[in-house]
């Protein structure tokens, strides 16, 4: 706190300098004293979150070593615990739902943030917030009745059919798996490409824009090549929020994935990821070292969002900046 | 027209329609959600689902009415918690605080708002369920605050910093105190962003699951009191929709359809009140 002295001579009748005890009495020292509590609590709590992961897995941490992160042995019984085939199906079902959004979310927000008019523009947003607060239980139910039924009967012989010769369609169509999870967290991380998106679009200077279509630029050549990379850094930021939420999306996942611990080649094959194997077992976890590794793989997904979330945040503030410094907007 | 000209023009009419393609793929998916949970959900949403318990496997009927009780009492308990915490944080941040601690709380905020729901559900479990070797509804509403310190946090002190300075400087003038000034005249000024800020923060920790599986666990039947594990709407329709049982996944469609019309209902409710402004009759 900044007024830590109890006595400061009144230095007249400005109002910044009141003594303690005035402001004691009309209650601003209360005041202030109650909500820094309040505020320093978050910060409390933030430190008590990091602490307790970090304590939670001392016995994995210390017994594992690095070989948590390369071995591929999940065993409760004989207490072996390696997270490679989790961390493997985090990452891929991840890289397959931005193959799948990035495109899909930065063309929707470039037809949002350009070629809309601003009612149609708003009111598609609207849908894209709402669409942005459906819960991930919710994703997880259609993924399991409507989109694995789909993937099993016509998706998935389909690629197999035609691109089957790769080792990426190989196997049989189960219906859940790597692909399945991906298609699924792509669905739901859109909205927030789209709405980080349209916004750093929305801040790029109206000048930019005349100044291409002025020198004979078409209405796509002023977008792609002006506008876009204008808002570069906003964009990535975009991507990179996106990548958090789909690195860290539990519910959907464990629900489509398969849930069993295989590093495939193949998308077709069912998998795990971090998220679902603390779901699935950290109430049944069998010893103290099984219920600790687990909280290791929490730690390792609160290491990854924090970081890529930092990085987006850096990004996108860096892009609003630029863009509203040049002015005219 | 050149050639190359038309070759230009040709691709600047594709991609832009293309961009038209991807804003409407994007915005159906939200029309295909509504569409089938209220064709699958829309027949078993009856009074049952509201007021009768869920029966054994194996008896059709029945319904949710433990977790839908077992959800108001932690969303309760989530915005007893959570909201006063975001709330006087964010006047201390807005209103008093120097610039190096404000920095810390934002940091903080920021990185409790990133953390994956299932992270969340760990740290609770260790600090209420751990000690206590039980699972409860206590734990689960501890759970969804936590999720919603930030949401709450962050928004509120956008509005309050949204306030005009000659509001506050006017308030002084008059000889009010500064905590008199932030009661009578600031807060009130911001109600509206404020009030919509923490209808977004509930609606957005209402459909959390992962939170609630190692916290308030599950329950089949009514959880007496508060230090017992409960069903909640989320967690039930994860377990019935998983579940082998026709008549289940009947029960989740419904409880789904429920869930996502209540959301979506406070949803647009609160951006109602930011942007048009409901007339909400002031003191």
């Amino acid at each position: 706190m900044a007024t830590t002295t109890t006595i400061v001579p009144s230095a007249g009748p400005v109002a910044g300098s009141r003594s303690f005890l005035s402001r004691l009495r009309e209650g601003d020292e209360i005041a202030r004293m109650i909500t820094f509590l309040f505020a320093a609590s978050v910060v409390l709590v933030t430190v008590l979150l990091v602490f307790e992961l970090w304590q939670g897995s001392v016995l994995a941490r210390h017994k594992f070593g690095f070989n948590f992160f390369h071995t591929s042995v999940w065993d409760p019984i004989f207490e072996q615990f390696g997270a490679l085939p989790f961390i493997y199906g985090t990452l891929v079902t991840a890289a397959v739902a931005l193959l799948i959004a990035v495109p899909l979310g930065i063309g929707a927000a470039i037809f949002l943030a350009e070629l809309a008019p601003a009612r149609v523009s708003d009111t598609l947003e609207f849908f894209i917030d709402l669409l942005a607060a459906v819960p991930s239980v919710i994703y997880g139910v259609l993924g399991v009745f409507i989109v694995v039924p789909l993937m099993r009967q016509y998706v998935q012989p389909a690629l197999k059919h035609s691109l089957g010769f790769l080792p990426l369609f190989q196997g049989p169509a189960y219906g859940v798996g790597f692909l399945t999870a991906g298609i699924v967290l792509a669905i739901m991380v859109i909205p927030y490409i789209i709405s980080v998106s349209r916004e750093v679009l929305l801040s790029v200077p109206r000048d930019q824009r005349e100044a291409a279509l002025s020198l004979g630029a078409t209405r796509w050549e002023s977008t792609w090549k002006v506008v876009v990379p204008f808002a570069r850094a906003g964009i990535f930021g975009s991507i990179f929020l996106a990548l958090a939420r789909a690195l860290g999306e539990t519910m959907a996942v464990t629900m489509v994935i398969g849930n069993t611990p295989t590093i495939s080649a193949s998308l077709l094959s069912p998998g795990y990821s971090i998220a679902a194997v603390i779901a699935n077992e950290f109430t049944e976890a069998t010893g103290e070292l099984h219920t600790q590794s687990l909280i290791e793989l929490g730690l390792v997904l609160f290491l990854l969002t924090f970081l890529l979330n930092g990085f987006a945040r850096l990004l996108i503030v860096t892009t609003s900046r630029r863009g509203s410094g040049m002015g005219n907007v | 027209m050149s050639p190359r000209l038309r070759w230009r023009k040709f691709v600047s009419g594709f991609m832009l329609t293309m961009t038209g393609v991807c804003a409407l793929v994007a915005v159906s998916v939200l029309f295909l959600i509504l569409g089938y949970l209220a064709i699958h959900g829309g027949a078993s949403v009856n009074w049952n689902f509201f007021t009768k318990l869920p029966v054994p496997v194996g008896e059709t009927g029945g319904g949710m009415a433990n977790a839908i009780l077992g959800s108001a009492k932690m969303l309760l308990l989530a915005t007893l918690f959570g909201v006063p915490i975001g709330f006087f944080g964010a006047i201390y941040l807005a209103e008093f605080s120097g610039s190096t601690t404000a920095f810390f709380v934002r940091y903080a905020a920021d990185l409790l708002n990133g953390v994956p729901s299932i992270v969340i559900g760990i740290f609770a479990y260790g600090l209420v369920v751990h000690p206590f070797k039980q699972y409860s509804t206590l734990a689960g509403g501890f759970a969804l605050g936590l999720m919603m310190i930030p949401i709450t946090l962050r928004s509120t002190e956008e509005f309050l910093r949204g306030v005009p300075n000659p509001l506050r400087e006017a308030a002084m003038a008059l000889g009010a105190s500064k905590w008199k000034t932030i009661a009578t005249v600031i807060v009130p000024a911001a109600y509206r962003g404020i009030l919509t800020a923490i209808l977004l923060a509930f609606a957005r920790v209402a459909g959390e699951t992962a939170p609630l599986l190692f916290t308030a666990l599950g329950n089949q039947f009514w959880s007496p009191g508060w230090t017992h594990p409960t069903a909640s709407l989320p967690v039930m329709i994860y377990t019935y929709a998983l579940a082998p049982y026709d008549d289940w996944h009947r029960q989740a469609w419904a409880a789904g359809l429920v869930l996502l019309v209540l959301i979506l209902v406070i949803n647009i409710v609160a951006r109602a009140i930011l942007s048009r402004g409901i007339a909400v009759p002031r003191s």
